[in-house]
């Protein structure tokens, strides 16, 4: 058995190379060191090929668990129901706020309108109560980018769980690619900040005048 | 010497209501022509077939960006001396950096004030 212990041997170290390595195994890779182990085993077996058999047949156990398990999860629930109608409800709210926000501003050039025709104190209580509401309508591009973002990362999830799902249907699916990793200009492109890591206009000012 | 109101302004941003928010604040402090554009290759054409005395832009557009329409702008002969204020969401230092690499004259942070545009537009046409 010295030529099937170093056979073993080998298998292992390839299994624990692959572990260790990305993309992961996958099962086909696993089917074939499982064979190969497989037909080492001649005659009585020894301890030790009793041993080996044992870790195959938990290895085994391991995969058809994984895959239950990811059956269990209904993917097709999340990709063709959850994450879309999500997505729907989120363009809604856009397409909500910014006809909310466009009603706003109509009155609000009206005022403005209005106010062209008065004089004194009245026209300034006027012009800057127009002003602050024509500010405060910002808010609607902050939150139509805040809200992109959010799109953008439940439709990422939902192209990762279908790769899940393609990987253990199809073994010579394509690795998944990793699509934050940006560069140049795009990596510039991140939208609105937190408030808690964002730089306030003071901050940019400061920054700015450093150059000069 | 007081700014010349009478200017052509630009302003590019891809949401109309922006656009809208920033043509009646300008309206406010007597900026009345106003034209507007809602990415950076439209601007482009716009401010190339056209005399604009000032840019105010939006950075994260489609198809040309705010920093592609500056870099445009500061390579182009006639076009190179407008000024140009940046008025982003994108308020990383690094996007400062690289605005003002690229010749950017001012950079305002989204959501901003009437105040600091006045302020900053007063800055850039050379009164600040």
């Amino acid at each position: 058995m010295d030529n099937a212990a170093s056979t073993a041997r080998a298998m292992s170290e390839r299994l624990a190379q692959h572990l260790s390595a990305a993309p992961p195994v996958s099962r086909e890779e696993i089917e074939t060191v499982v064979r190969a182990v497989f037909a080492t085993l001649h005659g009585d077996l020894s301890s030790r090929d009793t041993e080996l058999l044992a870790e195959v047949e938990e290895l085994g156990r391991t995969i058809a668990a994984a895959k239950a398990e990811i059956a269990a999860l209904r993917v097709d629930d999340i990709t063709v129901s959850q994450i879309p109608s999500a997505t729907d409800e989120l363009d809604a709210i856009v397409s909500h706020t910014a006809a909310a926000t466009n009603a706003i501003l109509e009155s609000c050039e009206a005022l403005d309108t209005l106010g062209a025709s008065m004089k004194g104190k009245q026209a300034d209580i006027l012009a800057e109560a127009t002003t602050r509401i024509y500010e405060a309508c910002s808010f609607q591009d902050i939150t139509g980018q805040r809200i992109g973002k959010v799109v953008g990362t439940l439709q990422a999830i939902e192209a990762k769980v279908a790769h899940i799902v393609e990987a253990f249907g199809d073994p010579s699916a394509a690795p998944l690619h990793n699509a934050a990793s940006t560069h140049g200009e795009a990596a510039l492109l991140n939208g609105p900040q937190l408030p808690m890591t964002a730089m306030d206009q003071s901050e940019i000012d400061r920054l700015l005048a450093s150059f000069e | 010497m007081s700014i010349d109101k009478s200017m052509n302004v630009l302003i590019v941003d891809d949401y109309k209501t922006m656009l809208r928010i920033i043509r009646n604040l300008l309206k406010q402090i007597d900026f009345n022509n106003v034209d507007e554009a809602s990415d950076g290759s439209e601007a482009l054409a716009k401010l190339r077939a056209g005399q604009y005395g000032l840019v105010i832009s939006d950075w994260n557009m489609q198809p040309m960006t705010g920093l592609q329409l500056l870099q445009e702008v500061r390579a182009d002969g006639r076009l190179k001396e407008t000024p140009f204020i940046m008025i982003t969401a994108e308020s990383k230092a690094e996007n400062v950096v690289a605005a003002k690499q690229a010749g950017v004259s001012n950079y305002i942070v989204k959501p901003f004030n009437a105040e600091t545009l006045k302020e900053k537009i007063e800055k850039v046409l050379g009164h600040g």
